[in-house]
């Protein structure tokens, strides 16, 4: 490393650091983990850890009484969000690609629009929507809720692949062209796989941004036609009406975690690989 | 192979600025001709029309006969090769000078890009990096791979982008002959842009000069030097540069701010009609009066003056002499040495004497100068009053000749 050496001090100073991110970052979802294992008597023992471990809420939310609930919504989830990713990801890499190789008027107004739709407040936004999808037909169906995903994910996805492709240089593609490629040619095969780690990384947010949202999923669904995971997790019902179902709610939290942590896991190395090195002189 | 034509080139951005103005230039089948220019001359813009990267505004651009102005740079068959050398980062060397067979599917079989490649990494020395990734290899390498996928492409025409500029210099001037000697070998029509001046002297069999998007002079190196066209060539060609000193011209003295100087009829005559002239006065027209035998002194004339400093170089050894500059001309120095990149005028004159000598700053010493190669200038308009338009030709005719014997020798030794 260029920076040399830490000193020991420095290297206990960030230890410690490290240690408290990582504690104030996964505690939470250690707690919901442990608490999905807990039996219904062990969730109000103030314990931390289950005094026995079962699989009894696992097993409420893929094959017993909220099975129906859950494994509706998961699907929906799913579906909706790759496909909101998906959209969101075409659409972003034509956009950011434009918006960084070419000079065109409207440029910045593009840009600050996305910028502008991502701030404006999700909420303020929800009661108008509700009418206009009722009235249209939108409500309750999966392209209701792909919509709205897509004006969250497709600002943020422009800004990073246009911050990114910006840093693919110039002249490959030029130099792709003269080797006799066509325009589509030069951006297939000299553009897009450089810009590939910035695509995943983008695909990737959007994908979280999608997956985790939860005010679009309660107001614009009713029913299990459209309903995504975290708005179905409210409607979770305990055994009687005096139980509160946390342990089913933490299981299907725990579940609907994995795929995040697995993505990141499998695209890590895309995200952080410096493919562009050497394109140009280091 | 082919020959390229550029008749009356233009481009202009959108502010209306000319970046190239009427550039027209012929260059053969097979030869080498280096586009040369101060930053902002338009060299590289010219390089990238012909390419096909750059909209031409107006004029004809003709490959091998065949107008391609409106053609996309895939139709052209030219190779370029970029200042930055544009590897593409994720394919190995070997794909990445397999690259543009790859792009034409069904044109090479897999055995023939195979055995090209192969061939193309023989004679750049590539062989062994070809599983490599470009960021792995050193920048002459790079160059080299760069280099490679061009050749395998046997293109009309190669495009050099100031392709040595990133590399350090001992490299560069390794590089140098590489491209020279491949160049001849295969004998492929190119251009060559570049800012260094032995770059351009050493690798092309004529240069074109250019400044601020206009042609100056396009000749053999030997011609732009001997046979300057105007004051801008006369002094971007050459280092260190020519030295410009005022002076008039009565009888056939030339007054100089550094002494007298007796000029011959021809030049005198040239110059006799003006004000006030420019004499333009190569370092190494200079030396040492007492290095110069009998019969060489009088060819030229024997002055004293007061060295400020030298510059000892190990092969060779500067002097300089400071100097009144003539107003009248200042202006003019001053815009020359703007248009050369250089910040300002200096009225020093540079003086080349032996590495041997023992003359310092401070001494006043007995300097001779050659007379005969002396060329005068019209400060107003710039023109070179004592060129000598028929010897500038021959030296551009033998240049052409050289290259041709060359070629010849080259084919010989591929048949053989």
């Amino acid at each position: 490393m260029a920076a040399g050496k830490l000193t020991s001090k420095q290297r206990v100073a960030w230890t410690f650091l490290t240690i408290g991110v990582l504690l104030y970052a996964l505690f939470p979802v250690a707690s919901i983990f442990v608490t999905s294992f807990k039996t219904q008597a062990d969730l109000g023992s103030n314990q931390f850890w289950p005094t026995t471990w079962t699989w009894d809420n696992y097993e409420m939310i893929f094959v017993g009484g909220a099975q129906e609930l859950f494994l509706t919504a998961l699907r929906n989830s799913i579906g909706i969000t790759l496909i909101a990713t998906a959209v969101a990801v075409v659409l972003s890499t034509l956009c950011a690609y434009a918006i960084a190789r070419l000079n065109f008027p409207g440029k910045r107004i593009i840009l600050g629009t996305a910028l502008a739709v991502s701030i404006f407040p999700v909420i303020s936004v929800v009661t108008p929507l509700f009418n206009l999808w009722r009235t249209i037909g939108l409500y309750d169906t999966w392209l209701g809720l792909i919509i709205p995903y897509l004006s969250l994910t497709l600002p943020i996805s422009i800004w990073t692949l246009s911050a990114f492709f910006r840093q693919i240089p110039w002249e490959l593609e030029q130099a792709a062209l003269v080797d006799g490629a066509t325009q589509w040619q030069a951006f297939r095969k000299a553009i897009v796989p450089l810009a590939a780690p910035g695509v995943f990384t983008t695909a990737i947010i959007a994908f979280f941004i999608a997956w985790n949202d939860f005010v679009y999923g309660i107001s614009l669904t009713s029913t299990e036609a459209a309903r995504p995971v975290p708005a179905a997790l409210a409607f979770f019902t305990g055994a009687s009406q005096f139980e509160e179902p946390t342990g089913a709610i933490s299981a299907a939290a725990i579940v609907v975690t994995i795929p995040v942590v697995v993505l990141v896991l499998l695209f890590q190395r895309q995200i952080v690989s410096g493919l562009t090195q050497g394109a140009v002189k280091g | 192979m082919a020959s390229i034509s550029i008749r009356n080139l233009v481009k202009e951005y959108g502010d209306g600025y000319p970046a190239v103005n009427d550039v027209s230039l012929e260059i053969e089948d097979g030869e080498f001709v280096i586009l040369v220019g101060p930053s902002g001359s338009g060299k590289s813009t010219v390089l990238r029309m012909i390419a096909g990267l750059e909209d031409i505004t107006s004029g004809e651009l003709l490959i091998d006969g065949e107008r391609v102005n409106e053609k996309p740079p895939r139709e052209r068959n030219v190779a370029m090769v970029f200042q930055n050398y544009a590897l593409y980062p994720h394919l190995s060397v070997y794909e990445n000078i397999a690259f543009p067979m790859r792009l034409h599917k069904g044109q090479f079989s897999k055995e023939e890009v195979d055995q090209k490649v192969r061939k193309a990494a023989e004679t750049l020395e590539l062989t062994e990096h070809l599983d490599r990734k470009p960021a792995n290899l050193s920048g002459g390498q790079r160059q080299r791979v760069a280099m490679g996928r061009a050749i395998v492409r046997e293109a009309a025409a190669f495009l050099f982008d100031e392709p040595l500029s990133n590399l350090d210099a001992k490299l560069r001037g390794q590089m140098r002959t590489e491209i020279s000697q491949l160049q001849r070998r295969l004998n492929t029509t190119s251009v060559y842009v570049t800012h260094d001046q032995t770059e351009a002297m050493t690798l092309g069999d004529r240069v074109a000069v250019l400044k601020k998007g206009e042609l100056q002079q396009v000749a053999s190196p030997r011609e732009l030097y001997e046979q300057p066209l105007n004051l801008f060539v006369a002094g971007f060609i050459g280092a260190p540069s020519m030295n410009f000193l005022p002076g008039s011209v009565e009888g056939t003295t030339l007054k100089t701010p550094i002494g007298e100087i007796e000029l011959n009829e021809k030049q005198a005559e040239a110059g006799r009609d003006k004000e006030v002239v420019l004499a333009g006065i190569r370092p190494e027209f200079f030396d040492e009066a007492s290095q110069v035998d009998a019969s060489q002194r009088a060819k030229g004339q024997v002055f004293t003056a007061e060295l400020s400093h030298t510059e000892w170089l190990g092969n060779e050894q500067y002097a300089y002499v400071n100097y009144e500059n003539d107003p009248r001309v200042t202006d003019v120095l001053q815009s020359l040495a703007e248009d050369m990149d250089a910040d300002e005028l200096r009225t020093q004159l540079v003086v080349a004497v032996d590495a041997m000598s023992t003359i310092r700053g401070g001494d006043t010493a007995e300097l001779w100068v050659n007379t005969r190669r002396i060329h005068l200038f019209d400060p107003a308009t710039g023109e070179n009053l004592t060129r000598d338009a028929e010897a500038g030709a021959r030296l551009t005719e033998m240049a052409r000749e050289d290259r041709q014997r060359e070629a010849e020798r080259a084919g010989a030794k591929l048949s053989s």
